[in-house]
């Protein structure tokens, strides 16, 4: 069951300096992660400031989108170690199996494909997150056997 | 001290911030205590807190989080910085810096040991009350340290009263959302205010005028980790360790075209060689060595003329080196050095948060001279106007993130100008 923005907003008193942590329970709690504009319009009337300060903050974190996403957001590292390493094989690998490019989300509303800065997975192979789950020590072939069990286990709890 | 020997490496580590990794459960603040923790914030207690400031101050300690500020100087300004006001104590766990994962290893395997480091420096410093901001993307480390502050509150390690003494102290986590920037610490204290990442104009620093308006102590998560060690064993103990200038010990995080990648913390002092081929196990696929970007994006790139290169800030500094965070980002002979710098450029452009123009205009210019650079014959005088615009922005920029693309370009020119002339990518 997921829990309501009011419901949220009752666990913090109305200030300011919640505002990151209020956006990031919000968003977790919508099924599709991320800030549609009626919860941020909660959000501004609660701490009492107003909507465009509440939509600088949320448009200047990369956490936080204002676009619906999958239900898999995969955030691919991008940072010169990776992208040495590699990561734009990863990424084409990604985009082929996936049927889109970055920062969008595929038709079943399961994948969203985003890039990310350093994640402090740092090897001699790329790195990833799938929602919370770190992947590192990537390559073309292992990026296949993720995907297609992520697309096997969400057939699985569906039925 | 406590010396462990990882298997697959030939050099001696000296683990303080990393002293109880592997052998305790994170999760377990019973494990903690069994191995000798929350003993130095009892210490502590006994002492007085300008005492402790003293004793951070002969040790040595510098700022780990990149800076290598004098810690002891920090905290005598924000003990200073008024007689009866409220005061904030701040870890930066904003770690974000390319190639660079200590804090978070730290904070996967020893949440305690960070929150005892807080307790120290609240103490000394006179704050009752701490934020810890962690990067968004660190799930794991957020976790752990959710469930250690909740368990340290509950066996009274924080709270009121602390272990019977008249000293209180709450912390708070703040969690960040995606901003390399925030980590800069004036910046971090706007994030915390709920507002967007956008650096303050210094001074006022923030012992003066911090988070809230109030004098604030901000420190490294790897800094903070010292503290403990530092009451039990004494500043002497500690200053024997590491070079003249830069003591102690440090967390390295090794990574790129490396055998063995991974983290590992000496003494301050080591060569890198030593670091590259003992530790890391030299270059994968038979390879040679062509050269490492040194602390992270906001670096420096060196070659093999510098692989006898010592440790320490200012050892590195007198080579035109710098240790920053401890990243070494290795690379092999087929390594573009021009793809590597436009990576790194690259991530200043996207991380520049566009509130003064130098940076904001500089860094995209930066990269449309990048591919200037590639496409075009006259490379020499492109690779002249990279390095005065990346110098313009050095001295106008507001904050470090504009003030640090010339490092990264400075010393490429400098060890690889031909390579980077004659490249037809």
């Amino acid at each position: 069951m997921k829990i309501m923005t009011e419901e949220i907003l009752l666990k913090y008193k109305p200030q300011k300096n919640n505002l990151l942590q209020i956006l990031h329970e919000i968003q977790t709690e919508q099924p599709h992660q991320y800030l549609p504009e009626t919860e941020l319009r909660k959000v501004s009337k609660y701490l009492n400031i107003s909507m465009s300060s509440v939509y600088g903050v949320v448009s200047y974190y990369t956490m936080f989108s204002i676009k619906p996403r999958g239900k898999f957001i995969v955030r691919l590292c991008q940072s010169p170690v990776c992208d040495m390493l590699g990561s734009q094989l990863i990424a084409n690998k990604l985009k082929e199996l996936l049927q889109i490019d970055f920062n969008e989300t595929t038709s079943d509303g399961l994948f969203t494909l985003e890039f990310s800065e350093c994640l402090g997975l740092c090897a001699n192979k790329p790195s990833m997150m799938i929602n919370k789950q770190a992947y590192t020590g990537l390559n073309v072939d292992v990026i296949e056997l993720i995907i297609n069990d992520l697309r096997n286990e969400s057939k699985n709890s569906d039925n | 001290m406590i010396y462990v020997t990882n298997p697959k490496t030939v050099i001696t580590e000296t683990r303080i911030a990393l002293k109880n990794l592997g052998k305790i459960n994170p999760e377990s603040i019973d494990d903690y205590i069994f191995n000798g923790g929350y003993q130095a914030i009892a210490m502590a207690l006994e002492m007085q807190p300008n005492a402790i400031i003293d004793e951070i101050e002969k040790s040595g300690l510098r700022g780990r989080g990149g800076a290598g500020f004098p810690t002891g100087s920090k905290n005598r300004f924000t003990s200073l910085s008024c007689d009866d006001c409220e005061r904030f104590v701040i870890c930066n766990a904003d770690e974000g810096e390319p190639g660079t994962f200590k804090d978070r290893i730290i904070m996967e395997n020893d949440p305690h040991l960070l929150i005892e480091g807080m307790l120290i420096s609240a103490y000394a410093v006179g704050a009752s009350i701490g934020y810890i901001y962690i990067r968004g993307e660190y799930d794991l480390s957020i976790s752990l340290l959710q469930k250690a502050i909740h368990s340290a509150y509950s066996r009274g390690f924080l709270g009121k009263k602390i272990m019977k003494s008249n000293f209180s102290f709450d912390l708070e986590l703040k969690i960040g959302a995606g901003s390399y920037l925030c980590g800069e610490e004036l910046t971090l204290l706007e994030s915390i205010e709920g507002k967007r990442g956008y650096p303050r104009i210094k001074p006022p620093f923030p012992a003066e005028k911090g988070l809230f308006g109030k004098p604030t102590l901000i420190n490294n998560v790897e800094t903070l980790s010292h503290f403990p060690a530092i009451i039990t064993n004494g500043s002497e103990w500690y200053s024997n360790m590491g070079t003249e200038k830069t003591k102690g010990t440090k967390i390295f995080t090794l990574s790129g075209n490396v055998n063995n990648p991974g983290f590992c913390e000496v003494e301050l002092g080591i060569s890198l060689y030593s670091l590259i081929y003992d530790f890391g196990g030299g270059i994968k696929d038979g390879k040679s060595f062509k050269g490492a970007l040194l602390g992270g994006a906001a670096g420096t790139f060196v070659d093999s003329s510098m692989l006898d290169a010592i440790m320490g800030y200012d050892k590195l500094k007198e080579r035109g080196a710098t240790l920053g965070s401890g990243a070494i980002i290795v690379f092999d002979e087929d390594q573009s050095v021009y793809d590597l710098l436009f990576s790194v450029l690259r991530f200043f452009q996207h991380e520049s948060c566009g509130k003064c123009i130098p940076c904001r205009i500089g860094t995209t210019q930066i990269l449309m001279l990048m591919e200037k650079l590639k496409n075009e014959h006259n490379k020499k005088d492109i690779l002249a106007e990279i390095l005065y615009e990346s110098e313009m922005m050095a001295k106008t920029s507001l904050c470090p993130l504009g003030q640090s693309p010339v490092l990264p370009i400075r010393s490429a020119i400098m060890y690889f100008e031909n390579e980077l002339i004659k490249n037809n990518q």
